[in-house]
């Protein structure tokens, strides 16, 4: 057990718990706040792979930026515990044998490869300064056609969130 | 130094608890963050691969997952909002619009 693997094994726990404890909670703001756990725990992930761009961008963005507009929607709309319904047909049809199959392709796939390479702490340097030249001339077409995605989003949410123009008032 | 296998296996663990979330949950808001989480665990698998190959692209791709994320988060809450507004309810089972 080397410090590296502890660590792994940390973050790893922090993230599955918290995984888990979202699916467990009702109250959707409870969610919110383990999935922000779930995400700086894989930040810690990151750090430890070597991306630490991800990782600082993984807590700004994610953790801060998109999740702060969920906890937002739900202070908004003022979400309450969630109503327990009948649980679907086709989820519980095909969600058990799919969990089954998952796991065992999942085992299967660990133990015949289980003899990878192990990764090394920070084998890779993922520093803005190696990055940032990779985004802006290999990948610059795709950077650029993710600008004008995010453009649009960012209308599509500005026009479907907008109040809906009050009907003109009758001229008596 | 920890096997390739671990993190492929925490993500696909991370993946099917977004695809549980998505499927079990009724709320509408939960579902849409056990979106996030999938996408999460995608995105440990690129940045674990990186490392694997030594090879930066798998980390500029988790950039351009986090922006889908980010535009997809935008525009889902816009919609929610605007199904609120209509509906009064986040009960998925309650948006039966579309159905006969």
């Amino acid at each position: 057990m080397n410090v590296h693997l502890i660590l792994f094994l940390a973050f790893g726990a922090v993230a599955l718990a918290g995984a888990i404890n979202l699916l467990a909670q009702t109250h959707p703001i409870n969610s919110a706040l383990s999935l922000i756990a779930v995400m700086a725990a894989l930040a810690g992930e990151y750090l430890l792979l070597g991306a630490e761009f991800v990782a600082a961008v993984q807590v700004i963005v994610y953790a801060g930026a998109i999740m702060v507009l969920f906890v937002f929607t739900i202070m908004l709309l003022n979400a309450g515990v969630e109503e327990r319904t009948k649980g679907s047909r086709v989820a519980v049809l095909f969600g058990i044998p799919g969990i089954l199959l998952g796991s065992i392709l999942v085992a299967w796939v660990v133990l015949r490869h289980s003899g990878t390479e192990a990764v090394a702490a920070g084998a890779l340097p993922g520093s803005p300064q190696t990055i940032g030249p990779l985004l802006f001339h290999e990948f610059l077409l795709p950077f650029e056609i993710t600008s004008i995605l995010i453009l649009i989003a960012i209308m599509g949410a500005v026009v479907l969130a907008s109040k809906p123009p009050s009907a003109p008032r009758k001229v008596s | 130094m920890v096997p390739l296998s671990y993190y492929l296996l925490l993500s696909g663990i991370l993946f099917a608890c977004g695809v549980t979330g998505f499927l079990i949950k009724r709320n509408i808001i939960t579902i849409f963050m056990s979106i996030e989480l999938m996408l999460n665990g995608v995105n440990l698998s690129f940045v674990a691969f990186a490392a694997h190959w030594h090879s930066l692209a798998g980390q500029v791709f988790v950039f351009f997952v986090m922006v889908v994320a980010a535009a997809e988060a935008a525009v889902g809450l816009a919609i929610i909002i605007a199904v609120y507004r209509t509906r009064e309810t986040l009960n998925v089972d309650q948006v039966t619009l579309l159905k006969l």
